[in-house]
């Protein structure tokens, strides 16, 4: 009991030099207290914050980038739920292709849920993903499953169509954004269930969950039960549970959360384009090809370490910076 | 040499029984013959005490409100004797096949394995009841001698060595013809005993030899000898084919899938009782549906195995917003009346849940489309799988409730889209064909990080169509054709200028085939509002369109 708040012998000699009579009630009172923690099971085992042992660390899986790796501690954390985004073009999905590349490489099984069905194999195969020990769920068709909830909507919604058509030009254009609503809907849905059921399953080194693509007002939809469950599901397990979108969707249920963006204005581009444009994308034209075939060579990401409960809290966002190169086929 | 026999009385209804389990304590009669000749052919212990015998018309035994009447089914009859095969060689591989109900084995060199003979006969009863039959079991040192006690004596029996006769004595000698299909011989000998007064093997085997050879020839003696429990008889071992069939006519067309998943789980228990009992696994199930008419009322849901294997053979490719058959894992078709489902299974297993819910997650997805009137379930057999992983490799999901994932997630997505994608040998755009997920099992191999990080695409499926501007031959200007992309309902749009174009990229195939291609092939930045997008736009140069194929990313 030596961190107990009771123990404050070094002050106690001053103070009962002051109040001689109150000092032996004091004593009383504390001797009667430490025996009744003493007598008390549930109150014996309360530790004192300063011996609270520390968290251990999770073990983790490489991004397959060293940049990244190097600023979130050695990559994504297993047992968490860690969260990449950035818009359209800024590297998001090729840090992706990497981290599944280096997990499927040292045998770890990988499951990408892919909502919006955008994942190129050739890409996912040229980014060295071992596509056998990868399970790609395609979200987006109907299926007797989930599109029964959905499926008298969109007949209820073909049944305006009908009518609206006759109308105006305006009603049906609503019409469409309705049935892309569904449809959107649908995809998100589908993607719970999907996710659900792999978490469920369990032995899946790295599971995946690409949202991209899905407008960010579906994307805000999803409850922050769900992301809770899906923190709670994947906790004390060997998975990595990885959000890909292009906004912050998973909130405090992240571990890490990594934004990347193109980075600034590169050099070789600008003087390129003659100062016409600002993008991190390189182009450069190849010697042996046709005068006219320029390619896209690489282009400059930068990866920012938003909040991380792994580490201290820093001072500021940790960034970096690294090249993803483009692969021509033929 | 010990031998051991089992012996299932009544046998008739012990297929019927093994069947429906729920009869077991109930009066059971099965009748054969065309109505209206319909007679009992076999009943049970309590149907007997009902006042229920062999012989009765139908009518007399429908008198009897506590007998339940059955058809005779020989296919049932032919999966019982199967399971009682398999019962026999799951102990010995030396099993001979001494008629449906009946079957004879080796004992000797068993007792390392299962203990004293008396220890297996009691695990023969058990793993019979297991098979869901109920058995007489009896073991002895002739094969007449396990026979006649089989024959004789309900339970689990064993004849003492050298004291067969004083065993076997108080049995009835019309015993003796019980492995022998009736016929007027029997008949004669049975009444010429009855005449002698000899109505128990003990009468018979006190007769003299010589008189008794005097008067019924060699065929007495041979009788004596039987009663005895000495035999010259020699094991003739069989060796039956490794079929696992359940089979169940339905008195009753089923209508809901509900009731049907209880018909097939009791038999997958049951063949899986019997794989077990020859340490096998399942490596397919083939579950066949007798439909009632032959009509289907509604067409499945997904798409045939024929059109899968057509779709397979003349293209090779899909297009990836189409749903990708899976023909590797699941396979359907329907002839005539029949609907018929395969399912592969990637690893040998043998887990009759797991069987159940992946049979249930296929016909949910397929529904026959009629009522069932017969099932026929089939088990291919295959060794089990052998070792285990290693303690250092990454772990893996566990196969069966991979098995039972991956059909949950075809029910949520769509059959063929869920799994492992395989590039294909050409140059087409989306030439890719989804696979069964199996995950190997391989070494793990020293991974270091690349040097260079491979630019990803992301594939716009279906692409978007765009009006393209062009400037000295280059695009300069892109607008989609749609108001609003597919995924994006908040009126997100491709358009924009050009800010550079790297390009063209020259690429043609197949142009000996119907469906030739040749596409040029663009990179593109566009200044949008959110930024600037790095596009692929794509000239189809066959058709004449343009399309944003994907977006580097």
């Amino acid at each position: 009991m030596s961190a107990s708040p009771l123990n404050i012998a070094p002050s106690l000699s001053a103070w009962s030099r002051q109040f001689p009579a109150g000092l032996q009630e004091f004593q009383e009172k504390r001797a009667a207290l430490l025996k009744h923690i003493a007598g008390s099971e549930r109150l014996a085992e309360v530790r004192p914050a300063s011996r609270l042992e520390v968290r251990p660390r999770p073990e983790m899986i490489s991004t397959g980038v060293k940049e990244v790796d190097a600023i979130t501690g050695a990559g994504i954390p297993r047992g968490c739920l860690t969260e990449i985004w950035g818009g359209t073009s800024s590297g998001k999905t090729s840090l992706l292709l990497a981290a599944m590349a280096a997990a499927t490489r040292l045998g770890e099984t990988c499951v990408l849920i892919d909502a919006s069905d955008s994942f190129d194999p050739a890409s996912g195969q040229t980014a060295r993903v071992d596509l056998q020990k990868m399970l790609w769920v395609r979200c987006g068709e109907k299926s007797s499953y989930v599109g029964r909830r959905t499926s008298q909507a969109t007949s209820d919604g073909a049944d305006g169509s009908c009518f609206s058509h006759k109308l105006s030009g305006i009603s049906r254009q609503e019409n469409q954004r309705s049935k892309i609503q569904k449809q959107s809907e649908r995809r998100l849905e589908q993607v719970l269930k999907a996710t659900d059921l792999i978490l469920q399953s369990g032995g899946f080194g790295l599971i995946v969950l690409d949202l991209a693509g899905i407008a960010e007002k579906f994307v805000r939809r999803i409850p922050l039960a769900s992301w809770f469950r899906f923190q709670r599901a994947v906790e004390h397990t060997k998975s990595a549970l990885l959000v890909v979108s292009e906004t912050p969707c998973a909130q405090t249920c992240a571990t890490l959360a990594v934004r990347v963006q193109q980075s600034a204005v590169s050099d070789q581009l600008s003087e390129k384009s003659a100062g016409k444009i600002q993008s991190s994308a390189v182009i450069s034209q190849l010697s042996g090809r046709p005068a006219h075939a320029e390619i896209l060579e690489h282009m400059r990401v930068q990866a920012e370490v938003v909040r991380s409960r792994l580490e201290r809290k820093p001072a500021q966002s940790i960034k970096s910076e690294f090249t993803t190169y483009a692969t021509h086929f033929g | 040499m010990p031998f051991a026999c089992i012996f299932v009385p009544d046998f008739h209804v012990e297929a019927i029984v093994r069947a429906e389990p729920e009869l077991r304590m109930r009066a059971v009669g099965v009748i054969e013959g065309k109505p209206p000749l319909q007679k009992i052919c076999s009943v049970n212990e309590e149907a007997r005490r009902a006042g229920i015998s062999v012989g009765m018309t139908k009518l007399q035994a429908e008198l009897c409100d506590e007998v339940v009447l059955r058809e005779r089914s020989e296919l049932q009859e032919a999966t019982a004797h199967a399971a009682l095969l398999d019962c026999a060689q799951s102990f010995s591989p030396r099993v001979q096949d001494a008629g449906a109900d009946t079957v004879v084995f080796d004992l000797s060199g068993l007792e390392k394995l299962f203990g004293t003979v008396p220890k297996i006969a009691r695990q023969i009863s058990r793993r019979a009841a297991e098979m869901g039959l109920e058995v007489n079991v009896a073991a002895g040192a002739t094969i007449e001698a396990a026979m006649l006690a089989a024959h004789g004596f309900s339970g689990v029996s064993i004849v003492p060595e050298g004291k067969e006769a004083d065993f076997l004595g108080g049995l009835p000698v019309k015993i003796l013809f019980a492995d022998v299909p009736s016929s007027t011989e029997a008949d004669e000998i049975l009444e010429t005993f009855r005449r002698w007064g000899v109505l128990k093997c003990r009468d018979l085997i006190a007769l003299p030899e010589v008189d008794l050879s005097e008067r019924l020839g060699q065929r007495g003696l041979e009788l004596r000898k039987k009663a005895c429990g000495m035999g010259q008889r020699t094991l003739v071992p069989s060796d039956p084919p490794l079929a696992f069939e359940e089979v169940m006519e339905l008195e009753f067309p089923l209508v809901l899938l509900e009731p049907l998943a209880f018909l097939l789980s009791r038999m997958l228990d049951q063949l899986c009782a019997r794989l077990q009992a020859r340490a096998l696994a399942a490596q397919e199930l083939r579950l066949e549906l007798t439909l009632e008419d032959g009509s289907f009322l509604r067409e499945p849901s997904s798409s045939t195995p024929d059109q899968n294997i057509e779709t397979t053979k003349d293209t090779k490719l899909h297009q990836g917003n189409q749903p990708i058959p899976n023909r590797s894992h699941f396979e359907n078709g329907r002839s005539g009346g029949t609907f018929q489902r395969t399912i592969h299974l990637p690893v040998p297993l043998l887990d009759a849940r797991t069987f159940l819910k992946l049979l249930q997650l296929d016909l949910k997805s397929n529904p026959p489309g009629a009522p069932v009137v017969k099932v026929r379930l089939q088990i291919e057999p295959a060794k089990p799988r052998p070792g285990q992983n290693g303690l250092f490799t990454p772990s893996s999901p566990e196969p069966e409730k991979l098995e039972l994932t991956l059909a949950r997630l075809s029910g949520v997505v769509g059959e063929g889209r869920a799994g492992p994608p395989q590039l294909l040998d050409t140059h087409r755009r989306e030439a890719f064909e989804m696979c069964h997920f199996t995950p190997s099992l391989a070494k793990v191999a020293d991974w270091q990080a690349p040097q260079n990080l491979v630019m990803a695409l992301r594939i716009f499926r279906p692409p978007v169509g765009v009006v393209v501007t062009h400037e000295g031959g280059r695009p300069s200007y892109i607008s989609s054709q749609e108001r609003v992309r597919f995924y994006a309902a908040d009126s997100r749009q491709i358009r924009g200028e050009v800010l550079w174009a790297a390009g063209p990229w020259r690429s043609s195939g197949d142009w000996w085939e119907q469906d030739a291609w040749m596409r040029d092939e663009w990179d593109v930045a566009l200044q949008e509002k959110v930024g600037i997008i790095l596009y692929r736009l794509v000239h189809d140069l066959v058709g004449g369109e343009w399309t944003v194929d994907g977006a580097y990313d």
